[in-house]
């Protein structure tokens, strides 16, 4: 890989430690991956946030790269693994808050913005067509290449830090064109009315395809119609992909800004109710829900609005947590549907989600409108699940 | 015998060979208090890798395993270096962040398990 005399200041040296390390992981990673040069980035979203994942291990390393390590572009932060204010509420235990400050104090130090959001495109981190960033969190990385055209590979926590201390990254991968390509055509042929079902989508599409790039045509709803996918509805089907095998980019035929850019491919497979109906039925364990949760990804302002709308003031009978950012919450805030929600027994978290707060033993149940979430729940916090629709799940923390 | 690799992160090393047939995952797999592998069934499960040479097809799991080889290297527990088949991103950023050698594109099938195997930038020689 082709390295120019800044590049080379930073590898002898001369930034200082955090960056010749940082400089360091960007050469491996070129040549692990061929790339030719490095390119500048315009931002970076730094995953390895929450002390459940990142333990004494993270925290150490962070604490050492924050003595003289800073920031060369806006560099954004995912979820912690706690609301940095209400973690009382939460039940965090005041040694894991401690930890978890020192972390994001860490960052912050670095000159990274403590956003702590995996929806960093509504918290002032939103790239243009055509830029290349280096984001971590792949729902994020998945939609900025999908949905905003942006080019970034789906780096880990260390590699999007180090891009961000060095304000470049390798060229390879998603940033050329090639591989941005659509390799199969999915005609969906079944309406998909909810970001449940466009999570559903992506269990399907990780299903038929796995790890190629699908382009979808939606052939069960005309375009423009009523029926065309809102950003949420992008959000969902970004977060599931590569959740459940697919890629970190996909193409919605007369909806994302790349998909008419490359040839159709030939290749084709469908899509139709049966196919949706067993996704559903995959992230179905048959358990009565202890808690609802809404928000994975970060739930945005027209999602909290909704939240607030179905309540309708009556109060909840099961925990319900609606996860977003900080800045999505003090918009909402604002609008009064914060207080609606938290009226009716919900809790509005921010800074945090279900992913990365340490949530094992607390609850043996859950039900979400997230594929993603079902994942994750499943996973390290050994919870039953079920996907249902917003609607079904306010219902249910209704009772 | 002398074999040579590509270098994703240079530096010199000597230690005992220890050969895994199967991928490692730093994160959950291994405990880095002691450097032993914790995965049920892995081929090395009980075994430590600190001070060793280990061999591995590749590495696999979290990016936050990287964060797991920190700390091993501060704590002494991690290997002396790493050989690997194909390197993956989360060896590679972890062998940087801790200091240790590693080497990748090469043949491990000339490294016995126990074999004192010196590592000198892509150069590696095995036997004594």
């Amino acid at each position: 890989m082709h390295l120019d005399d800044d590049a080379r200041r930073l590898l002898d040296g001369a930034g200082g430690d955090a960056a010749r390390k940082s400089m360091e992981i960007l050469v491996a990673l070129g040549t692990i991956y061929d790339a030719g040069r490095l390119i500048p980035v315009r931002s970076a979203q730094i995953s390895g946030v929450s002390y459940a994942n990142l333990g004494d291990a993270g925290l150490e390393l962070l604490e050492d790269w924050a003595r003289d390590g800073r920031v060369a572009c806006p560099s954004t932060l995912n979820p912690a693994g706690m609301d940095l204010v209400a973690w009382r509420a939460m039940g965090i235990p005041q040694e894991f808050a401690d930890r978890q400050l020192r972390i994001v104090r860490a960052y912050e130090r670095m000159g990274v913005v403590p956003s702590c959001t995996c929806t960093p495109y509504f918290a002032g981190n939103r790239p243009a067509p055509g830029e290349h960033v280096a984001w971590s969190e792949s729902s994020a990385v998945t939609f900025a290449n999908s949905v905003l055209g942006a080019r970034t590979n789906r780096e880990g926590g260390p590699s999007a830090l180090a891009a961000a201390l060095c304000g470049r990254t390798p060229e390879y991968g998603l940033h050329l064109d090639e591989p941005r390509a659509p390799q199969v055509l999915v005609r969906v042929e079944t309406v998909l009315p909810s970001a449940a079902h466009w999570g559903a989508l992506g269990v399907a599409l990780g299903r038929l395809a796995p790890g190629r790039v699908p382009l979808v045509e939606l052939r069960g709803e005309a375009p423009g119609s009523a029926g065309a996918p809102a950003e949420e509805h992008l959000m969902a089907l970004a977060a599931a992909l590569p959740t459940f095998g697919g890629p970190s980019i996909f193409h919605v035929a007369g909806v994302t800004p790349e998909a008419g850019r490359y040839p159709r491919p030939a290749d084709g497979a469908a899509v139709g109710p049966r196919e949706i109906d067993e996704a559903f039925a995959s992230l179905d364990d048959g358990a009565e829900p202890e808690l609802v949760f809404v928000g994975c990804p970060h739930a945005s302002l027209p999602t909290l609005r909704r939240v607030a709308g179905l309540l309708g003031g009556r109060p909840v009978r099961r925990t319900l947590w609606v996860a977003t950012s900080r800045a999505v919450r003090e918009q909402a805030a604002r609008e009064g549907l914060v207080a609606a929600i938290e009226a009716s027994g919900g809790l509005v978290v921010a800074d945090t989600c279900f992913v990365v707060a340490p949530l094992a033993g607390r609850f043996r149940s859950a039900v979400t409108d997230s594929a993603k979430g079902c994942f994750y729940a499943r996973g390290p916090n050994a919870m039953k699940v079920r996907l249902a629709t917003l609607e079904e799940c306010v219902e249910a923390a209704l009772g | 015998m002398i074999v040579r690799g590509r270098v994703i992160r240079g530096g010199e090393a000597r230690g005992v060979a220890l050969v895994s047939s199967a991928a490692i995952s730093f994160y959950g797999g291994v405990d880095p208090d002691t450097g032993k592998v914790i995965e049920k069934g892995h081929p090395l499960e009980g075994r430590s890798l600190a001070g060793r040479v280990l061999v591995m097809p590749t590495g696999k799991g979290s990016t936050v395993g990287s964060y797991v080889l920190y700390r091993m290297a501060k704590q002494g527990t991690a290997p002396a270096a790493i050989l690997c088949g194909t390197c993956d991103t989360v060896v590679a950023v972890g062998a940087i962040l801790g200091d240790i050698p590693c080497v990748d594109r090469l043949d491990p099938s000339g490294i016995g398990d126990g074999v004192v195997v010196s590592v000198r930038g892509e150069e590696v020689v095995i036997g004594e």
